[in-house]
């Protein structure tokens, strides 16, 4: 898995990496780094892309999961993935910080790029990839280890922090994940004894702890109450300053809420992409009017 | 619903629950039947062990603190139990430094690394295994590792017991790999994609997350190696040799509890007195240390116990 880390030639970091000795500052600060509009305005410059899909295709076997996506996700907003189960949404998703890897019949090609590095490429160092992309889950999946070491968990795997370093990571990263004041006084006990929305605070403050660029989001509410799910929207909004966040949701509320732009997606087919207002209030397609206002899906 | 009213004849109530009273009853009885089996080994065990330490030539001090056993010959008896603790605990170390991370490892191999057609083979023919007969273990002992060994150093006598403690070992470690690996392969897969997220490469996932999730039940499975290996009576009967001796040495010839045993039950003794009697004392001493790491497996089992669902 590690092969490519010799290939770090020019194609691969043209942008310039963020310097991985992590600990952002912004997190004490409140105070917003970019100036963006407030997402329902669609702004009129279009955004840096930083996810570049074209001629995409991927099979599970010999069943086809997507079909020819094209798609260009922009930085530093948020972007949903909506569409009835079973439509490819989270393959997407998946894709970019290729957990598919794990699954053996699963394989792709067209072009998939983060911030110009090919993804797909037989050398790509996933490694390092999913280090740059953190991912929260459907379902809450702390480690069996204290609050403490799942924050760390990614940092140390590539870092040797002092302790000071470390607690200080494991605050500003529990603090950007709205997660400090109700766990500061246990940092040691197990994450397992939090509840379902605290345990999910707590997958997002890991994936922060690793300083990752993108954050992809796999319908993180789903096994969560409403107050959770109000807790983690607040969450991705102060995020959104901060990351590109991908997220998959079944939510359509959600979607209209949360995100800069939506993608519309039904059998493994990418039908609508813009701005999120758009997507909601005037879409081109039949279906997607059809899904979004619940007549189907 | 109408037709259902005309359709055939109602079955009798009462009759069915009878029937459902008779199941309940039968099921409670096939319970009960392995409790009383537990409960008639206890008592005999019990009974013996109270009437030998009733007997003039033995004290329950020396039983438990002497460090010398001589049962058999002379007229000078010694009952100290430790020589034969001592056996045990030497076949049974040699067996789990072999077994445990031989075990573990496998099972992390299979469980995470194998591709799935590899271990298709490979966990069933580890399973085979574990079918072998005993005494198949102890010839191979005998006859085959101890030679190995003495080509090795000149140390080793003929009964020894590092050959048996490493054939102990083998048919343990079917036991450990297979239900390690059956521990490691309940640990949910969104642990693993977690792992994998932050950027943990596959043996970091195995090492850091899987393994310890699956604690309880590596625990588990090496509590119950090691009682099996305590218990192992075969194979040490026929390669660690019948000398009880207080060493630490596993190059020597020793006598583990078991192998006690089978040397009184296989006549050597008389079917009274104190040597007979005594194997009943041993055996109560056997079953208080597998009791022991009964307990001990469960507790860590509850402990350790992670809630998936």
């Amino acid at each position: 898995m590690t092969t490519a880390t010799t290939d770090h030639g020019a194609p691969l970091n043209s942008p310039p990496p963020t310097p991985s000795p992590t600990i952002k500052t912004q997190v004490s600060t409140p105070v917003r780094v970019s100036p963006v509009q407030p997402r329902k305005s669609t702004s009129t410059e279009p955004a840096e892309t930083a996810i570049h899909i074209a001629r995409f295709n991927s099979w599970y076997g010999q069943m086809q999961a997507l079909k020819n996506i094209n798609v260009q996700i922009p930085q530093r907003q948020v972007t949903a993935f909506i569409g009835p189960s079973g439509c490819g949404k989270s393959t997407l998703l998946r894709w970019v910080n290729r957990m598919n890897d794990l699954i053996p019949s699963a394989r792709a090609e067209g072009e998939l790029k983060l911030d110009g590095l090919d993804l797909l490429g037989r050398n790509t160092d996933v490694v390092d990839l999913r280090r740059r992309v953190g991912m929260v889950f459907q379902k809450p999946n702390p480690f069996p280890k204290s609050i403490y070491d799942n924050v760390l968990f990614g940092p140390r795997l590539h870092l040797k922090l002092s302790k000071n370093e470390a607690a200080m990571l494991v605050e500003q990263s529990l603090r950007k994940a709205a997660l400090w004041d109700e766990v500061k006084d246990r940092l040691k006990a197990s994450a397992l004894g939090l509840s379902g929305g605290q345990q999910q605070r707590l997958c997002i403050a890991r994936a922060i702890a690793g300083d990752p660029d993108v954050m992809l989001m796999d319908e993180p509410c789903s096994a969560l109450d409403p107050r959770s799910t109000a807790a983690i929207e607040d969450l991705i909004d102060e995020l959104r300053e901060t990351y590109t966040i991908v997220i998959v949701t079944h939510n359509m509320q959600q979607a209209s809420r949360i995100s800069d732009n939506t993608a519309f997606m039904i059998n493994g087919e990418l039908l609508e992409f813009g701005p999120t207002e758009i997507i909601f209030t005037k879409p081109t397609d039949r279906k997607t009017e059809d899904y979004i206002s619940g007549r189907f899906g | 619903m109408q037709a259902q009213a005309t359709l055939g004849r109602p079955r009798s109530k009462r009759l069915q629950r009878i029937r459902e009273r008779g199941i309940a009853l039968l099921l409670a009885g096939c319970g009960l039947f392995s409790v009383m089996i537990t409960v008639t080994i206890i008592v005999v065990l019990a009974k013996e062990t109270i009437a030998f330490f009733g007997l003039d030539e033995v004290s329950i001090t020396d039983f438990l603190f002497g460090t010398q056993w001589n049962p058999l010959l002379g007229a000078d008896k010694h009952f100290g139990i430790w020589p034969l603790v001592c056996g045990t605990m030497a076949v049974t170390a040699v067996a789990m430094s072999f077994a445990l991370p031989l075990g573990l490892i496998t099972a992390i191999y299979l469980s995470e690394y194998a591709p799935p057609k590899l271990r298709a083979v490979l966990k069933p023919s580890l399973e085979v295994l574990s079918g072998i007969p005993t005494v198949v273990f102890g010839f191979f002992a005998l006859t085959m590792l101890t030679p190995a060994l003495q080509w090795f150093h000149d140390g080793f006598q003929v009964y020894n017991a590092f050959s048996a403690g490493l054939a102990v070992g083998m048919m343990c470690l079917p036991i450990v790999c297979s239900l390690t690996e059956d521990a490691l392969r309940a640990v949910p897969r969104g642990l693993r994609e977690g792992g994998y997220a932050v950027g943990a490469n596959k043996f970091e996932v195995s090492v850091k997350i899987v393994v310890p999730a699956a604690m309880s039940g590596v625990v588990a499975a090496f509590l119950l190696a090691i009682a099996r290996a305590i218990g192992e009576t075969m194979i040490v009967a026929l390669a660690a040799g019948s000398a009880p001796r207080l060493t630490l040495d596993p190059r020597s010839e020793v006598q583990t509890m078991t192998g006690y045993m089978v040397q009184i039950f296989l006549g050597d003794a008389s079917n009274f007195g104190p040597e007979y009697l005594s194997s009943y004392a041993v055996a109560a001493m056997l079953f208080l240390f597998t009791f022991i790491l009964t307990v001990i497996g469960h507790r860590v089992r509850m402990r350790f116990r992670e809630v998936y669902d």
